[in-house]
């Protein structure tokens, strides 16, 4: 079957070009690496597979991906040729991908395509971008933090100081603060988005330092949460996806990122005719970032309280919260 | 060892040879295939439509083997001195940074001073990267094997320090997106379009013409003679009055050169701005397309195209049949498994010659 | 700065490097007997990927951390002989050769882990094991004698494999093949079988480290786990000029310096992280300009053996 789908797709592609038939919307994912990463391609991968299942299956929607493009060339290349294959929405789930966008969505103004994490559509019709504010439920984790530690002080691991990587931990340091200016907030940077065994050392560097309660972004944290699950009484703080499944006793909470009711919007607007020229954010208030409570770990139902109010704040605009 | 001549028998062999090793390679994916589901001829052909099928796989083609070329060259410059260069990915980003530097800086500069001013500084950067483990090779016999590998370390995190500083997009910065990337290059530095849309540029040109110019060094000066004397027999070359450690440490600054500008080059004639994954591995597979062209230049500039299309057909071998890109990447090192074996074959094959000829040396 | 200097610091320093120097030392004296007998191995991380990989899924399915040791020695097994295959029967460029085990390795472990798995999972790997009455000692006791089976293991191999390569005739005949193969050859010495083994014995080394790290330490499994472990391990052999107690002193101070530019920052001294993340490979090439080291390359390193060449 899927040796026919290049033949199908031309088929296709004549078919919706004259408007003749209500074939599935076919949506074509670029990402910078694995679908199976639990991170950012994850949740990327995860919300095109749930809105697929909402929205009637593969009748509906069909899915086609490419994974670990992190050379920007070679996901010009799979954008161009997903655009002119017949697909209907191309997504570049990478900030790195811009430039490729801005350059290629011009040859097809039928395609939508949409982008991020950015905010910018290049004021082009048919171009959707869209981005998360993780700086806001890094602040909901640094008030929880704050008000579960115990020594007073809290580590942080990360990859590199940039993208949505440095403004969730951006967004923790504030949150931390807002509740208590004295707790000492140390942070590790590994120079690496995939360095699982220097990210543990770090979580463990934390740790025999005093830390007791962890945070940190990008797919090789797993590293920390595995060192943390060693030691007892250490917290860990997640984002991008629900890491609570990794250590259901020392997760408390984390930022997810949602992009399913972005997703149905753009292909609502793409039904009403309208092909681009939004930017979306993600936001506690839009329900696009979630923060979930972990089941199986027993929060203070004052923490919770202190937690819920960051978000309401966060939410009504009372607290703000720089990137 | 003067004057090879045109040995087509060998030609031949060193052309079948790693085809066949391609071939042998891809059955062995096909299990592989078959395994995950996926009818392995439309795989296949969806690779090789997705590399020379179209105008567009075509020049993408071209444009991968560009840096393929350019690193390849300096990694036969090396060979040939029997210097392992494995230090091809910190050299490329080295060469990159001064790609985005140089017009970054020297912006007001009109691009006929630019393009060339860039080109220069990226095998100057590339250049001293291979410097430094050649020297420590020559002076203190540190095995290029070990420091290549840690240079490579060191420019990643040196390029992580100013994507994170000093070369961070102002913009990103504005808009609080904070990416690692550096601002857009001015148009100016851009390496021409050769067919646009499409992504050819006239490094193309230059990584032929320079892979031109590491044929005539290695083949028609002294100094190639010397850099393939010391790889063929150190000792030998020693006695001969030979300066070993100083040949093996030109090669390494010269294969680093090669890598630098390829660095350079993928920043002005595709990217347009510095960025993280920029290398995607050509240290590495740079290797590969050297030993699929049998280590000589010329071979080269064919072997190049061919293992580019390999890689553009693979990706696109993901995108029709959507096997994980990991697959690709099982079956390429199965490709450069069989082809190195393969060379038994042709070593067999001269030597038996030689034999028979009672000739001294050859290429 | 003054942080730096305290006691606490100090042994949090030593017991990360310790942790950290179990995949190297195990990968590393591997590399070391292949080395010896004239084959440079660089697909190291490639057989730690898929060995990990292995060690992992083994253990997830099966729940015994003993099968998945095994699995991981068995893997490691067959990428040595394949490399041997390549390398010695077939005398492959042995740079090249290593680079497509590498990308073999890599590429197979990300495959099956996609495939068989498809998401980030835990296990509960070799517990650490307090030696009685050395686990007590003041300082030390908690950095060496507190560690899990594989690290033990990792550190007693450097011990084994002096002895190994300098005590017994296996290593004499290593050693003659890797300085020496057409007078091993002509003394009835079979290049190639010691070669094969040399190769074998590595490579199930390096499976082990590639389990030390899939169900030791990091109890995980993702793609590209090792991020380039095996290569820094291959460095290690060149930094120990083809001894165990200079591989074991690579990899102390390789690891240190890393365990160390953590605490720099977790002490939040001003330094770019960046500059303290580079800071274990400059040490590494610097410690070896200082130290001049003039070992003796085995003379036919990376010299596939051909009987009637010179």
């Amino acid at each position: 079957m899927k040796g026919k789908s290049k033949l199908i797709g031309l088929v296709l592609a004549a078919l919706v070009a004259t408007g003749a038939a209500a074939a599935p919307v076919k949506i074509a994912v670029i990402m910078p690496s694995a679908t199976t990463d639990a991170a950012f391609s994850q949740s990327m991968w995860g919300a095109l597979l749930s809105v697929q299942k909402e929205l009637g299956g593969e009748a509906a929607i069909s899915l086609k991906y490419t994974e670990n493009m992190w050379n920007v060339p070679d996901a010009a290349a799979a954008i161009r040729d997903y655009a002119s294959s017949g697909f209907d929405i191309v997504i570049a789930h990478g900030s790195q991908y811009g430039s490729s966008i801005q350059e290629i969505a011009k040859d097809f103004p039928k395609v939508t395509f949409a982008w991020g994490t950015d905010v910018n559509t290049y004021g082009l019709p048919n171009v959707y971008a869209y981005t998360a504010a993780a700086e806001q439920g890094g602040y909901v984790n640094g008030v929880l933090a704050a008000k579960l530690s115990k020594s007073k002080k809290i580590g942080v691991t990360g990859p590199i100081e940039v993208g949505d990587a440095k403004t969730y931990i951006d967004g923790f340091v504030q949150g931390v603060q807002s509740v208590d200016k004295t707790i000492v907030i140390s942070k590790t940077w590994t120079g690496s988005f995939s360095d699982v065994a220097l990210m543990t050392a770090a979580a463990q560097t934390h740790i025999a330092s005093g830390a007791d309660a962890l945070t940190g972004s990008s797919q090789s944290v797993v590293g920390s949460i595995g060192a943390a699950k060693g030691k007892g009484g250490v917290l860990w703080f997640g984002t991008q996806a629900d890491q609570a499944g990794l250590a259901p006793e020392l997760v408390v909470a984390s930022q997810v990122y949602d992009w399913t009711g972005m997703l149905k919007d753009i292909l609502a607007k793409r039904k009403a005719g309208k092909l681009g020229g939004v930017a979306y954010t993600l936001t506690l208030d839009n329900a696009g970032l979630k923060v979930a409570y972990n089941p199986a770990y027993k929060l203070a139902a004052a923490v919770k309280a202190a937690g819920d109010a960051a978000i309401s704040g966060i939410s009504k605009g009372t607290i703000k919260v720089n990137p | 060892m003067k004057r090879p001549e045109l040995d087509w028998g060998k030609i031949a062999l060193n052309v079948l040879l790693p085809v066949a090793g391609v071939i042998a390679a891809l059955c062995v994916g096909a299990v592989m295939l078959l395994a995950l589901k996926v009818n392995p001829i439309t795989a296949y052909s969806a690779l090789f439509n997705g590399a020379m099928g179209s105008t567009f796989g075509l020049t993408q083609t071209l444009v991968k083997a560009t840096p393929l070329l350019l690193v390849g060259s300096g990694i036969c410059i090396a060979f040939r001195a029997n210097v392992i260069n494995i230090g091809g990915e910190g050299q490329i980003i080295v060469g990159a940074l001064m790609g985005a530097w140089v017009p970054l800086t020297f912006h007001y500069w009109p691009g006929w001073a630019l393009i060339p001013a860039t080109c220069v500084m990226g095998f100057l950067a590339g250049a001293a990267w291979g410097f430094i483990p050649g020297i420590l090779k020559a002076r203190l016999r540190v095995n290029e094997i070990l420091s290549t590998i840690m240079m490579n370390a060191i420019a990643l995190q040196l390029m992580n320090l100013l994507l994170q500083g000093p070369l961070m997009d102002p913009e990103g910065i504005a808009r609080g997106t904070f990416l690692a990337q550096s601002a857009q290059l001015p148009k100016q530095a851009w390496l021409a379009r050769l067919l646009p849309p499409t992504l050819l540029h006239s490094g193309a040109i230059i990584a032929v013409v320079l892979a031109l110019l590491a044929y005539i060094l290695l083949w028609k000066t002294t100094i190639g003679y010397s850099i393939r004397a010391v790889g063929l027999n150190p000792s030998a070359s020693r006695y001969s009055g030979i300066r070993v450690p100083f040949y093996e440490a030109l090669s390494l600054t010269l294969a680093g050169g090669f890598s630098g500008l390829a660095g350079a080059i993928e920043v002005i004639g595709v990217q347009h701005r510095l960025m993280d994954g920029l290398t995607s591995g050509y240290g590495f597979t740079g290797i590969v397309a050297a030993l699929l062209g049998g280590l000589h230049p010329l071979g080269l500039i064919p072997a190049s195209v061919v293992f580019g299309g390999l890689l553009v057909g693979a990706d696109k071998m993901q995108r029709a049949v959507q096997v994980p890109s990991s697959l690709v990447t099982a079956i390429l090192g199965i490709i450069v498994l069989f082809v190195s074996g393969a060379a038994l074959w042709s070593r067999r094959w001269s030597a038996k010659r030689l034999a028979r000829q009672r000739l001294g040396g050859g290429a | 700065m003054k942080g730096l200097l305290s006691w606490n610091v100090l042994s949090g320093i030593l017991n990360t490097m310790i942790g950290l120097a179990t995949p190297f030392l195990f990968a590393a004296l591997g590399e070391t007997f292949a080395q010896t007998a004239g084959v440079v191995n660089l697909g190291v991380d490639g057989i730690m990927l898929l060995s990990a990989f292995a060690a992992f899924y083994v253990t997830l399915s099966s729940g015994s951390l003993a099968l998945g040791l095994l699995a991981a020695l068995l893997v490691g097994l067959a990428m040595g002989l394949l490399m041997s295959f390549v390398s010695v029967t077939l005398k492959a460029e042995q740079g090249v050769s290593g680079i497509g085990l590498y990308m073999f390795g890599l590429g197979m472990s990300s495959l099956l882990f996609k495939v068989l798995i498809g998401t980030v999972k835990t296990v509960d790997g070799f517990k650490p094991i307090a030696i009685p009455l050395l686990s007590n000692l003041p300082f030390v006791g908690p950095i060496l004698f507190r560690a899990n089976i594989l690290t033990y293991c990792a550190f007693l191999l450097v011990p084994a494999s002096w002895w190994l390569l300098e005590k017994t005739n296996l290593g004499l005949k290593l050693k003659a093949v890797g300085q020496n193969p057409a007078a091993a050859d002509s003394v009835g010495i079979s290049v190639s079988r010691v070669r094969y083994l040399a190769v074998c014995m590595g490579a199930v080394l390096a499976g082990a480290a590639g389990a030390s790290l899939s169900i030791a330490q990091l109890n995980l499994f993702q793609d590209n786990l090792t991020a380039g472990q095996g290569f820094i391990a291959v460095a290690l052999v060149y930094f120990g000029g083809w001894r165990p107690v200079g591989v074991l002193a690579g990899a102390l101070l390789f690891s240190v310096a890393n365990s160390f530019q953590l605490w720099v920052q977790v002490l939040g001294v001003k330094v770019p992280s960046s500059l303290a993340v580079m800071l274990p490979y400059v040490l590494t090439i610097l410690a070896l300009t200082v130290t001049a080291n003039r070992a003796r390359q085995p003379a036919a390193l990376n010299k596939p053996f051909e009987r009637g060449e010179s």
